[in-house]
């Protein structure tokens, strides 16, 4: 499946979209793949803060236990509450419906660290 | 065990990649974890029909005069009461009680048995009872055919419907926990009615080399029933379910029969046996830890190997948890000193750092529909 090539990636399979200063996060079709059915989620509190490459939460499958490392620093000003009861959104739509967090971004120059569709597809192959 | 060895596999290993499942490290196998969702797989088994490639297990036969003799004095059961066709959960103990591993013992003639085994387990368990069975000087021969055979196993409700479309075997006339050799599929095979599912189904011994023949077979009759190919994965959180233990989650060397509620497997009166001195004591006493069913009252997924707390106190551990497919709650197995287990007794299971509150449930979580 093509990614999105609107999108930054992060070695740790962490998508962010820039829109100002404020960024959504997310895990990457990639990560959903590999964990398997995600049945559970764990978010972070709305104005926590969070640090680049920092654990911010959870995913769990039916298998494994998986930290969520943050992409870029900032405040979280919204979490996705849908994915509490719904968490296959992680798995059905990880670049959509299934974004996890949006976050008033505190550096965006840290974007510039993180990797293009390309560079991730790369990667990950 | 095996460390950086290249990974065993079974006669199934190439078809398995073919069919695009996800290969793991498993008891120096390389098994399947899951084909597609774990989560649908385990439903299929619940719903239909799921089969399973079990081939990484150990079969060792005992053969001989002296077969019942011997196996009556190295396991912690009775084979002597098993007529033919007939099979048996048992375990293997060490002198001090602690189990070695956990079986099945099928009867196949007067002195012929095959002890199945976990694949973990295979070298000890043949080491243990070759000891023991040059040591007591029975005669009886060992031979350990795992490598030799094959086990694929239809686990589900439709798994009786399927598997009467490809044999001669009269199916009614084997119950649960019996068996039969017959040719199914055209291959010869042990037929039992075994497994570790919760569900009804069959376990298909075959010769290695059919295999993929039989797997094949299965799995084009299975069409029309609903069959799909099982991992791993699905078969620990339905086993979970009808409150099985798995050898190094709830059974270890460290742990005892009575612990997990298996004392009913232990047949003190039949005689002298390993670890019977050792199990008469703790059954005497009781013992002093209980396997203990917990679900969740607080969002949170228990998992093997985190704490469990009464009033604030550390007092177990979990020995294995999920997020339950087929009850949507999320449930655990547990060890717990002996005096706090009671059913809904309320204790805390400690999730990264964070305790959460749980209430002890009867074991099974699952009992399949009989009708």
């Amino acid at each position: 499946m093509a990614l999105p090539d609107d999108l930054r990636y992060s070695k740790e399979h962490e998508w962010v979209r820039v829109e100002g200063s404020r960024a959504t996060i997310g895990i990457t079709s990639f990560a959903a793949d590999e964990l398997g059915d995600i049945v559970f989620v764990e978010l972070p509190d709305v104005g926590s803060s969070l640090g680049q490459f920092a654990t911010f939460g959870v995913v769990e499958s039916v298998k494994a236990v998986s930290d969520l490392f943050s992409p870029i620093s900032g405040e979280v000003v919204e979490v996705n509450e849908t994915l509490r009861e719904s968490p296959e959104l992680l798995n059905s739509d990880p670049f959509g419906d299934g974004w996890i967090a949006k976050v008033d971004l505190a550096d965006a120059s840290e974007v510039d660290a993180l990797m293009d569709a390309d560079a991730y597809t790369a990667e990950t192959a | 065990m095996t460390g950086a060895a290249e990974p065993r596999r079974t006669p199934l290993t190439d078809l398995h990649r073919e069919l695009g499942a996800r290969l793991v490290p498993f008891a120096g196998y390389e098994m399947p974890i899951q084909y597609a969702s774990i989560l649908e797989e385990h439903r299929t088994v619940r719903s239909a029909v799921g089969l399973f490639d079990l081939s990484h297990m150990g079969e060792i036969e005992i053969d001989g005069p002296e077969a019942v003799a011997f196996l009556r004095h190295a396991v912690a059961s009775d084979p002597g009461a098993l007529v033919v066709g007939q099979a048996q959960y048992s375990m293997l103990c060490q002198d001090d009680g602690g189990i070695i591993d956990d079986l099945i013992i099928y009867r196949l003639a007067d002195g012929r048995f095959w002890v199945v085994c976990n694949a973990s387990n295979r070298e000890a368990v043949v080491e243990q009872l070759d000891e023991l069975l040059v040591r007591g000087d029975f005669d009886a021969s060992l031979d350990d055919r795992s490598d030799r055979t094959a086990l694929v196993a239809p686990q589900g409700p439709n798994a009786a419907a399927l598997v009467a479309e490809l044999t001669d075997v009269d199916l009614d006339a084997i119950g649960n926990y019996r068996s039969a050799r017959g040719a199914v599929a055209g291959i010869d095979c042990l037929v039992a009615r075994t497994g570790y599912t919760g569900e009804d189904g069959f376990e298909l011994f075959c010769d290695a080399d059919r295999a993929r023949e039989l797997w094949e077979a299965v799995t084009t009759a299975g069409e029309r029933h609903g069959l799909r190919p099982c991992g791993l994965g699905a078969r620990d959180t339905l086993r979970l379910e009808a409150g099985m233990p798995l050898y190094g989650n709830e059974l270890d060397r460290d742990t005892n029969p009575f612990e997990v509620n298996l004392g009913r497997v232990v047949k003190l009166e039949k005689g002298d046996f390993v670890g019977r001195a050792a199990l008469q004591a703790i059954a005497l006493a009781g013992p002093s830890r209980m396997l203990i069913g917990l679900q969740m009252l607080e969002n949170a997924i228990p998992r093997a190997g985190y704490e469990v707390r009464a009033n604030g106190t550390a007092v177990g551990k979990v020995t294995s948890g999920t997020l339950s497919p087929t009850l949507g709650e999320k449930i655990a197995m547990a060890l717990v000193p002996a005096e706090l287990s009671d059913i809904g007794n309320t204790f805390d299971v400690v999730v990264r750092e964070r305790p959460y509150r749980a209430e002890q449930v009867k074991l099974p979580f699952y009992k399949r529909p009989r009708d």
